[in-house]
This record gives structure tokens, C-alpha cells and sequence, in this order.
């Protein structure tokens, strides 16, 4: 629970923006409460809003939002030996797999320590719910968060996600060099994501003379075709994933929650990718 | 009606991908190739979502105070400035940018 708390901090704050903004662009207060209490992934939830202002429809909105939550398939499958209990105990328990938590609970070759997932994600919850709630009560006026600045809350968050993740696979190339097969494989996924990335956003700025945001959104994931060229197992995806989530809203705002967060998430995106053993990590955690 | 209807749907969606991993695939490995395309959604649909809240519809959005404040996001996080503070001086330097100039 003490490095959720650094999480549930900088994911409290990253709320009251999403609430303020939900309730800007015309979301009742309690269907912005009830998103962070049901959706939970200040990633998702941000795509939702963006794609729902940018106009496209439901549909694109909905599929933006949950092909961004599609990282949580590999980091399951990562976590799921870990887990405890019958198929329908394991499903409950993979509910607390957010980026932060992901990041903190990983002891290093492919193992979790699923009370340290369930502690991290048990504080950050309410705290996103909280933020929320305050965001929509307080919520400024659009002409004052544009003074203040508080527009570019969103891109940059993103922006500083993307960065993170291309900093982690890069670590964990650097790391993948020379290494084993599989090693080569996660190097092949670190170069992938920059070509991911340069693609998924030419196409979402060309698209935008054409269609609305919500469809260009959803045409940004054909940059994510690059992953085709790349053979790896799930916990080097997973691994190479978590780098939005070690930056992480509430799967997000973790990685926001400060540089421990953030350096044991590199060691781990590094360390899978290279398969490296415990020691590795051990250094990394605080 | 429709707003409640996408977050049912996100919200259903997304513990339907929380849960598949853990319980109904257990040990088994996805396919090679949907992996290497699953790991690279998060970068691609993130550069996808920063490029939407720069340019919007037709670039109509674009402001310069915007891209200013993204650059020295991108500065402070390059100098290892952890993220929250990293997005608070962005917000600081788009604020100061609009109360220099007189608005956007």
C-alpha cells in the first residue's frame, strides 16, 4: 500500500482534471463518477472523453478506448501464474491489474507478488474516484482552463506516456543486445514501437482532414501493424506494455507518481525483455 | 443515453480484457503475432491521442502556445523531472504564453 500511495497521489490529480473536463464538455457529474468507479483506467477513460468531443460517434469511441486498454491482455497473461484460485478467482483478481500496481507487484523473471498488486491498486482507486468527484464540483469554466493552461493537461499526459514507453523499450533494447532469442525478439518490439508510434500519429493527423477525431483515433492502431515483424512471448510484451501504466493515470498517473515508480518500471521492461533474473530488479527497487 | 452506454460498454470491455489473461487462456500463449501487435497498440493509439488533442478536426485546434508547452514537457521529462511536474510546467508555460501574448 505505501507505493500505492505515490501512485493514488498523482492519480488524484489527474482525476479532478478528467472530472473537470467530462463535466466541460457536457458529462453529467455522475456519469463522470461513475466512469472512474466502473472504468477505472485514466488512459481509457481520457480516449472516451477525446473521442466522444471529437465526434465519429459511439462506436469509434468506445473501440479507441478499449483497444488502449488492449495492454492489459499480455500483462494478464503475464500475472495469471501468479494469481491464485479458480477461473472465475483469478478474473476478480486480475481486475488489479493496473500499470502502477503491475509495475510494483513484478519480482523479476515472470513472477508477481499478487498481495503487493491487490495493496498498490486498493489506494488508488479511491483516490481516482475522489479526484474525480472533486474535479466536477470545482469544475472552471472553458474560457479559465484555457488561461490557466489546463488544456494541455491531456496532451501532455499522453505525450509524456509515449515518451516513457520509448524510453523503457529502448532500456530494454539496449538491454536485448546480444542477448538470447526471445531477448531478440523484445529488441525487435523496442524498435517497433518508435515505427508504431511515427505511424499511428501520421495517419490519426491525416486522417483528421477527413473524418472526425473518435475514427482517426482508432486509425492510429494501424501503426501497431508493425508488431507483426516481432516474435516475443506475452511477458515481453507485457513487459514492454507497462510503460504507459508505469507512467500510469491510475493505471496512468502511476508512472506519474514519481521516478521510483518510473525506474522500477524501465528495470522491469528491461529485465523482461533481456530475461534477466531477480538480482537485476533487486537493485532497481527501492 | 449514449454517453451511459459507452461507459457500460468501456467499462464492461475492460474487465472482460483484465480477466481474459488470468482466467480463460491460464498458461497458454497467445499467438506470436498478436502479441508483438497487442504490445504496440499502447504507443501507437498514445502518439494517435496527442496528435488529436494538438490538431483536431482539420487542424482547426492547432495553437502555438500548445506546441510550445508540449516541448518543454518533453525537455523536462528528457531531464528525468518526474511526470506530474513535467505536465505542470507545460500548464505553467501555456498559461504564461496566453497572459504574454493577450489569449492564444
Amino acid at each position: 500500500m505505501r507505493v500505492g500511495a505515490g501512485l493514488a497521489a498523482a492519480g488524484f490529480v489527474l482525476a479532478i482534471t478528467f472530472g473537470a473536463t467530462a463535466h466541460d464538455q457536457g458529462w453529467s457529474p455522475l456519469a463522470a463518477i461513475v466512469a472512474s468507479v466502473l472504468i477505472f483506467s485514466g488512459s481509457a477513460q481520457f480516449a472516451l472523453l477525446a473521442a466522444l468531443a471529437g465526434g465519429g460517434g459511439v462506436g469509434p469511441a468506445i473501440g479507441a478506448a478499449l483497444l488502449i486498454n488492449g495492454r492489459f491482455l499480455p500483462m494478464g497473461l503475464a500475472i495469471g501464474p501468479s494469481l491464485s484460485g479458480g477461473r472465475f478467482r483469478r478474473a476478480l483478481q486480475g481486475q488489479a491489474v493496473v500499470d502502477g500496481s503491475w509495475v510494483a507487484a513484478h519480482l523479476g523473471g515472470g513472477r508477481f507478488d499478487r498481495w503487493r498488486l491487490f495493496g498498490a491498486t486498493i489506494v488508488q482507486w479511491p483516490a481516482w474516484v475522489a479526484g474525480t468527484v472533486l474535479g466536477v464540483l470545482a469544475a472552471p469554466s472553458p474560457g479559465l482552463v484555457e488561461q490557466l493552461g489546463l488544456d494541455v493537461v491531456f496532451p501532455a499526459f499522453f505525450l509524456v506516456l509515449l515518451l516513457d514507453e520509448l524510453r523503457a523499450e529502448h532500456q530494454a533494447h539496449r538491454s536485448a543486445r546480444g542477448g538470447p532469442a526471445s531477448a531478440r525478439g523484445g529488441s525487435r518490439l523496442a524498435h517497433g514501437a518508435l515505427f508504431a508510434a511515427v505511424i499511428g500519429g501520421a495517419v490519426a493527423a491525416g486522417m483528421l482532414w477527413w473524418v472526425p477525431a473518435g475514427v482517426a483515433l482508432v486509425g492510429a492502431t494501424v501503426g501497431a501493424l508493425v508488431g507483426l515483424r516481432s516474435r516475443v512471448s506475452a511477458a515481453d510484451a507485457a513487459g514492454a506494455t507497462d510503460a504507459a501504466g508505469a507512467a500510469g493515470t491510475t493505471d496512468a498517473a502511476g508512472a506519474a507518481g514519481g521516478a521510483r515508480a518510473d525506474g522500477t518500471a524501465r528495470a522491469a521492461a528491461a529485465a523482461d525483455a533481456a530475461g534477466a533474473a531477480d538480482a537485476e530488479i533487486g537493485e532497481a527497487r527501492p | 443515453m449514449t454517453l451511459w452506454l459507452a461507459i457500460l460498454a468501456v467499462a464492461a470491455g475492460s474487465f472482460a480484457v483484465k480477466a481474459a489473461g488470468p482466467a480463460l487462456l491460464g498458461d497458454r500463449e497467445l499467438p506470436w503475432w498478436s502479441v508483438g501487435v497487442i504490445a504496440l497498440l499502447a504507443p501507437a493509439l498514445l502518439a494517435g491521442l496527442v496528435v488529436v488533442e494538438v490538431l483536431g478536426r482539420r487542424w482547426a485546434d492547432l495553437d502555438w502556445t500548445v506546441l510550445a508547452a508540449l516541448a518543454a514537457v518533453v525537455g523536462a521529462r528528457l531531464l528525468k523531472v518526474p511526470l506530474l511536474l513535467a505536465v505542470l510546467l507545460g500548464v505553467l508555460v501555456a498559461a504564461g504564453l496566453r497572459a504574454l501574448t493577450g489569449g492564444s
